[in-house]
């Protein structure tokens, strides 16, 4: 049997499996999404935190900039005899590493708020807590945003690697041609599954330049 | 509580309503820093009368700013009290308070983010106006310090120059029109030419507003220029002279007021004296004139540069009503000095 790669028969595969690829690729956006969202809510959460705070914040950081060095397969593996398989430890998995790069840009973003408008803002009686929410953070937004780009980038990538654990996304294609190689479609699948998560990972880029932009006030663009 | 919460209501509402300036006392108040071997502030007192402009000179790191900002609590007294109308500040709510104390900053320190508009609307928004009076406000407000509204209105801070961004913020700072105001070094940031316009422009609009004002400032010539009266700070805010420019000027109560006064006290003292204050001379034909609406410093100013020895004052219609040279200038210094040493507002206040 020629199991080398032709082009035809990669069409014709893709043909074949065309609402599979699509199915697949939601799933992996899906998954995407909603890690993002916790990581969004907890990172900025933590980084409103710590960002004022020396010994909070170098503990954070470090904490998050640590986190992110565990490869992520072991992370998966660790998660799964406590969350099951699917979309449970995948999920948690990939808050997990999209919280770095938000929580840092939440810091940095505060921090380079300038002190005067925050003394201005409590010299006209705002309280503290309605200052961060209707000032320092839209302030900070645009690099916070930066923060979120990166990690939607990271996150895209790693859950491929959540179909190990029986996770939604593109990740299973490659772990199937990954599996059979040698066989028939090895290659197809691999070579699918990669593409379609480079592709997913750049309209998403694409859609947070758009997003960021919009939510963004015209105050703050340069 | 509830009972001090409904009387504090009541409070605002009652210096909200007399919005043309209130009394403003501060009490032997002391600011120290935990671990600092001095206090920052010590002893402070000082009575300010309704719709005065008071200036704080000093060097910088004299605790002027650390001064003013005890009023609106941004730093809470260690000890003394300050007093609003008669009602003491730390029984008040800290927010509350500031919401009806006008603040500016030398930076400004107008949201990026809003629109000057918006920025405006801050502290009427919080005090729950109604969407119309808000917009009101804004547009008189914008008028008042100088801004066109179709213009400004909805534009952001950076699309300002920083002369007009320092008058939206005095903007902002009236907006909910406190009868109290602090201003710490407002025009400092801005280039000669423009800080001198925003001064001009700020004592017209205070002599339509009369809020009471404390306004921090390190440049004397700015004190002399805008303040009621002047108080002469040095280390730990000691009071050194509190007193009009004019008296001020005319007897420094000390070598260090001296020495903050600078070069030139004497032309920087005809420049406060209206030309009706020099003994007029019979009218001369011919020669320059001058309207008696200007300063000696003007007169002086007009004799040097014309080489006459007597210049014609003009009343308001330009009739010549007499005239005034060197010696009639220097016979005013001469006087007045003496004189206002013991005039009625010359003593430090208690």
């Amino acid at each position: 049997m020629d199991t080398s790669f032709k082009w035809s028969r990669f069409i014709n595969f893709l043909a074949q499996r065309w609402d599979e690829v699509l199915e697949l690729a939601a799933q992996h956006l899906a998954v995407v999404a909603i890690s993002l969202a916790f990581a969004l809510v907890i990172g900025i959460l933590i980084g409103a935190l710590v960002w004022n705070r020396p010994i909070g914040r170098a503990t954070a950081l470090s904490a998050a900039g640590i986190a992110i060095t565990i490869p992520s397969l072991a992370v998966l593996a660790l998660l799964s005899p406590l969350l099951g398989l699917g979309w449970g430890p995948s999920i948690v998995a990939l808050a997990f590493y999209a919280l770095l790069p938000i929580i840092r840009n939440t810091v940095v973003g505060l921090r380079e708020v300038p002190s005067q408008i925050v003394e201005s803002a409590r010299g006209m009686g705002i309280g503290r807590t309605r200052i961060l929410v209707t000032t320092q953070l839209p302030i900070a937004w645009p690099v916070i945003m930066a923060g979120v780009r990166v990690s939607a980038q990271m996150t895209v990538g790693i859950a491929a690697i959540a179909a190990y654990v029986a996770g939604p996304g593109l990740g299973q294609y490659i772990f199937t041609g990954l599996s059979s190689m040698g066989s028939f479609n090895a290659v197809n699948y691999a070579l699918t599954g990669t593409v379609a998560t480079i592709i997913l990972a750049l309209l998403i880029d694409a859609a947070f330049i758009l997003v960021a932009r919009a939510t963004t006030s015209k105050g703050l663009r340069a | 509580m509830s009972d001090t919460t409904h009387t504090n209501t009541g409070f605002f509402r009652a210096i909200s309503a007399q919005s043309a300036g209130v009394a403003l006392e501060l009490d032997h108040v002391t600011k120290q820093y935990p671990g600092q071997p001095a206090p920052a502030v010590e002893d402070f007192s000082m009575s300010i009368r309704p719709g005065e402009l008071v200036m704080f000179v000093g060097p910088s790191g004299c605790g002027k700013t650390t001064t003013m900002k005890m009023v609106n609590r941004l730093i809470e007294p260690t000890s003394g009290s300050i007093r609003i109308d008669g009602k003491d500040v730390l029984s008040l709510d800290p927010n509350e308070l500031r919401r009806h104390v006008g603040y500016v900053i030398q930076q400004i320190g107008l949201f990026p983010h809003r629109t000057i508009a918006e920025n405006i609307a801050t502290v009427p928004k919080m005090l729950g106006w109604k969407k119309d009076r808000i917009a009101d406000r804004v547009d008189e407000l914008l008028r008042t310090v100088q801004l066109d509204p179709s213009i400004f209105a909805n534009r952001y801070p950076r699309q300002l120059s920083g002369g007009q961004q320092q008058r939206a913020g005095v903007a902002r700072a009236l907006a909910a029109d406190p009868p109290v105001m602090l201003m710490d070094e407002p025009f400092g940031a801005t280039d000669p030419i423009t800080r001198e316009r925003l001064q001009a422009e700020f004592l017209r609009l205070q002599a339509e507003i009369g809020k009471t004002i404390i306004f921090v400032t390190h440049d004397f010539d700015e004190a002399i220029r805008m303040g009621d009266r002047i108080a002469v700070l040095s280390e730990r805010s000691h009071i050194e002279q509190f007193d009009t420019p004019a008296r001020i000027l005319a007897s420094p109560a000390n070598d260090y007021v001296t020495s903050f006064i600078g070069q030139g006290a004497a032309i920087k003292r005809l420049a406060l004296m209206p030309i009706s204050d020099a003994a007029l001379g019979p009218a001369v034909s011919g020669g320059p004139r001058i309207p008696v609406t200007g300063s000696l410093r003007d007169a002086l100013d007009l004799i040097v540069l014309s080489g006459a020895e007597r210049i014609t004052v003009t009343d308001p219609d330009g009739k010549a009503m007499g005239s005034i040279d060197h010696a009639a200038i220097s016979h005013v210094l001469g006087t007045s000095a003496p004189a206002s040493a013991s005039g009625p507002e010359s003593a430090v206040a208690p």
